[in-house]
């Protein structure tokens, strides 16, 4: 990290929204600052955002019900937004989706803006469309969300159960942009959590410039899978 | 060892007032009313249905997968599991099933997932995806390919391990098999009966479905 030039770093606290237009083969990295965050995190092909993150082809070209080093964020037409190119934490949930305002006041009452100003009790579903009108973009194009830093365990009978302790303070995501890619997140729980308290952890947003993935590139060669997914994305900007 | 539990309906077939059987490739979109009762037939076994959900008067406000399992802590689908919209709503509950597991992290096989998946040649196959895509066109009423989330696959079985791998594993849909659902609420259900030929979610053999609804 300390050869790759950083571009910009921000702090995001927990219950926190944020959405940037990701350059192609920069890096953004999501640091769990305190250990225990949560960061949901939508994605979109900026030059066309009707090819978006779609989880169910990421989960079943990689054959993975969770996503760590070496896997590739994938949209619906087949193409590569991120790879994820470091992870110390190794384990990232695609499953929990996210909480809306009823599950976070029956979870953890109720506390408004009125009453707290910044400290009141926020909502990922919100977040997520807040920062999606910015963008132009609606509930229509909400989509199944990955939870970074998060983890549930899935039994034979298909019983999901939040695994605490997943993230240590510290442990980061670094997150490669294939293409230039829409990220739209927010810092709410995790909706499975089980700390009755509202208590969402903060992070730290990275970018930095990086390299563009070589021919040996391990998220490229993770799979077959992906490398065909990196050659369908690297179509996009032949001839420009 | 997992379990299945089998839930039987007592809906008689001649008895509805919607019947129809759909070949495997091609799409389905169709309006139940609350209350009416929505029955799919695999009728030779393993077959996949792919199925998606609208609030018919609001089509922002659909199916939800991730909603779906989270709110039941499950993530298959069988009798009693209620399917949660992306706001929140319950679109239908499944009332009956004879199968006993259904798929909804799968999603829809597409033409270019398949190029992801299995060669790049292959975009040239029929597709899941390609039927939905023409299903919503000649739906009109401003439907477009965002509307195309994360769909239920029924009768097909995708377990997933400790370990956190996802496979497409043998089907357990035998001949006959039903699934029915209870509209909550007034719906769209959007249905391609899935045409895949590289994987086994269909046994490599895409069959027809039966599709009944009563008042």
């Amino acid at each position: 990290m300390t050869t790759e030039k950083i571009l910009f770093e921000e702090s995001l606290p927990g219950g926190g929204l944020w959405s940037w237009r990701i350059p192609r083969h920069t890096t953004l990295r999501l640091t769990d600052l305190e250990g225990g965050a949560n960061v949901g995190l939508m994605a979109y092909n900026t030059d066309q955002p009707l090819d978006r993150l779609n989880l169910p082809d990421t989960l079943k070209a990689q054959h993975t019900a969770m996503l760590k080093r070496g896997n590739v964020l994938m949209s619906d037409m087949g193409h590569a937004l991120f790879s994820i190119t470091a992870d110390p934490c190794g384990w990232h949930d695609p499953l929990g989706g996210h909480g809306n305002a009823a599950l976070v006041r029956k979870k953890y009452g109720g506390a408004t803006y009125q009453e707290k100003r910044n400290d009141w009790f926020r909502n990922a579903h919100d977040n997520f469309l807040i920062e999606l009108g910015k963008h132009g973009l609606g509930k229509r194009d909400l989509v199944a969300n990955v939870n970074f830093f998060s983890r549930l365990d899935v039994d034979a009978e298909g019983k999901m159960k939040f695994h605490t302790g997943n993230s240590k303070a510290g442990d980061f995501v670094d997150l490669r942009a294939e293409m230039n890619v829409l990220a739209v997140l927010n810092t709410c729980q995790h909706p499975l959590d089980p700390n009755p308290k509202y208590a969402p952890k903060p992070v730290k947003l990275t970018l930095r410039q990086t390299p563009p993935p070589g021919a040996d590139d391990f998220c490229r060669n993770f799979r077959g899978e992906n490398q065909r997914s990196f050659i369908l994305t690297e179509r996009l900007f032949l001839g420009a | 060892m997992s379990t299945f539990i089998l839930t039987e309906s007592k809906l008689e077939p001649a008895k509805a007032a919607y019947d129809f059987t759909l070949p495997a490739g091609d799409g389905w979109m169709h309006e139940i009313k609350r209350g009416q009762t929505f029955r799919i037939v695999d009728l030779d076994g393993n077959q996949a249905v792919d199925t998606l959900f609208y609030n018919a008067h609001e089509m922002s406000d659909r199916y939800s997968a991730q909603d779906t399992i989270r709110e039941q802590g499950s993530i298959y689908l069988t009798a009693g599991t209620r399917l949660i919209s992306s706001e929140g709503n319950v679109l239908a509950t499944l009332v009956a099933d004879t199968c006993g597991r259904h798929d909804t992290l799968g999603g829809a096989c597409a033409a270019e997932s398949n190029q992801v998946r299995y060669a790049l040649d292959k975009r040239w196959m029929h597709s899941c995806r390609d039927t939905f895509m023409l299903a919503i066109t000649r739906w009109g009423r401003g439907v477009t390919k965002c509307d195309i989330t994360h769909n239920i696959n029924f009768f097909m079985n995708v377990p997933v391990t400790a370990e956190g791998r996802l496979s497409f594993a043998d089907g357990v849909s035998a001949g006959g098999s039903y699934v029915e659902l209870r509209a909550e609420m007034d719906l769209i259900c959007l249905i391609s009966n899935c045409p895949q030929l590289n994987n086994p979610c269909n046994a490599y053999n895409p069959t027809p479905v039966r599709l009944l609804i009563w008042d």
